[in-house]
């Protein structure tokens, strides 16, 4: 395929994988699943696999890497800017429009009672997010003992109204980690 | 400002292991302590990046983004927040299997994720409990209202193994928001 046409290509479909996950996430891997490998073969399954467990354990959203690494392979570093930004822009346009429009709608008393009780969703699905990933969580020592101390911390830090950032913990958490595995204890070193 | 959004939204991407919801712990320190929106405000903005498309980080940036700066603040913004992931895949793409493999690297990236679920959770109870407790007097309504949504969203999973999807939920907490407080 020439590259102006490739290039389009990846555009439009990550254009289309951005339009439609919502939620972001795991919804939108069985979309580039079907979109990249199963119609285009840009990538192989087992790279789609690799992808997904890698994807997993690095910062950002699941779908920038995807759509970063497909780009990537198929047309370098242009390709990877071009899927990403279609990847993006959906979401973008969206919410740009929302967020001129949200404070007027706000001030509809139908709408403001709708998201004082959306308000209360939210909190109910920011800890069942945290339960998933402690399912998943291989429960040793060393990290259930991470995990109780940085909640605590973090409790404390909120109740007092400290300032605080939890980036520090997080760093410190792995230092420990690190640490635990020079020092050869238990559970240290395997994730 | 554009600096302060950059810088903010740089560190949400660099250390949002583990999602979306890794995401929103973080967003909600930087966005309070730069004092850029209500606690309430970013609660009816999750619940908004939920039910749009796109994944719940980018979606943030870019509201918190035009909110603060206009145009310029949610382009900036939203490329902070996708930039770590866009240059850790560029950069390591041929390494990347052996990178993850490598002892030190998984060391590290067990006791972040560790960390970020103590995070996540502390994140989740004090949303709940400023819900529920807002400015020192509890708040009867939304005590009833969130054991009620609780209740449905983890029965429908536990009790009869159909799992609700986030937006459904959002979609009835809309609902009896609107029966509780009125129209």
């Amino acid at each position: 395929m020439k590259k102006p046409a490739l290039l389009w290509e990846l555009f439009h479909v990550f254009f289309r994988v951005g339009l439609f996950t919502f939620g972001g996430g795991y919804a939108m891997i069985s979309v580039v699943e079907d979109a990249c490998v199963d119609r285009r073969g840009w990538i192989t399954r087992a790279e789609m696999d690799d992808l997904v467990v890698v994807a997993e354990s690095t910062p950002g959203p699941i779908a920038i890497n995807c759509a970063t690494y497909v780009g990537a392979r198929q047309a370098g570093v242009v390709g990877a800017v071009t899927a990403t930004l279609g990847m993006i822009l959906p979401s973008f346009l969206v919410i740009f429009t929302i967020s001129k429009l949200l404070d007027r709608f706000l001030e509809i008393k139908l709408i403001a009672s709708a998201f004082r009780g959306i308000k209360l969703a939210v909190g109910i699905l920011v800890l069942d997010a945290g339960w998933r990933l402690l399912r998943r969580m291989k429960k040793d020592a060393l990290s259930v003992t991470i995990l109780a101390v940085s909640l605590t911390i973090m409790l404390g830090v909120n109740l007092f109204a400290l300032r605080f950032s939890s980036i520090v913990l997080m760093l410190t958490a792995a230092g420990v980690s690190l640490l635990a595995m020079k020092l050869g204890w238990k559970g240290g070193g395997k994730e | 400002m554009i600096l302060e959004l950059f810088l903010g939204f740089l560190r949400v991407g660099c250390f949002s292991f583990g999602g979306g919801y890794a995401a929103v712990a973080l967003i909600r320190e930087v966005v309070l302590s730069n004092g850029w929106m209500s606690e309430e405000m970013l609660s009816y903005l999750i619940a908004v990046s939920e039910s749009t498309p796109g994944p719940i980080m980018v979606n943030l940036a870019t509201y918190i983004g035009s909110t603060q700066a206009g145009v310029l603040g949610s382009l900036v913004a939203t490329l902070a927040v996708v930039l770590p992931a866009f240059l850790l895949i560029l950069g390591l793409m041929a390494v990347l299997k052996r990178f993850m493999g490598n002892p030190w690297v998984s060391a590290a990236m067990k006791g972040l994720k560790a960390c970020i679920i103590g995070v996540i959770f502390a994140t989740g109870l004090e949303m709940l409990w400023t819900n529920c407790v807002p400015s020192k007097s509890p708040d009867l309504t939304a005590i009833v209202l969130t054991a009620l949504l609780a209740g449905i969203y983890f029965g429908c999973r536990e009790g009869f193994h159909r799992k609700l999807s986030p937006i459904a939920l959002i979609g009835i907490s809309a609902l009896l928001g609107i029966a509780a407080y009125g129209f």
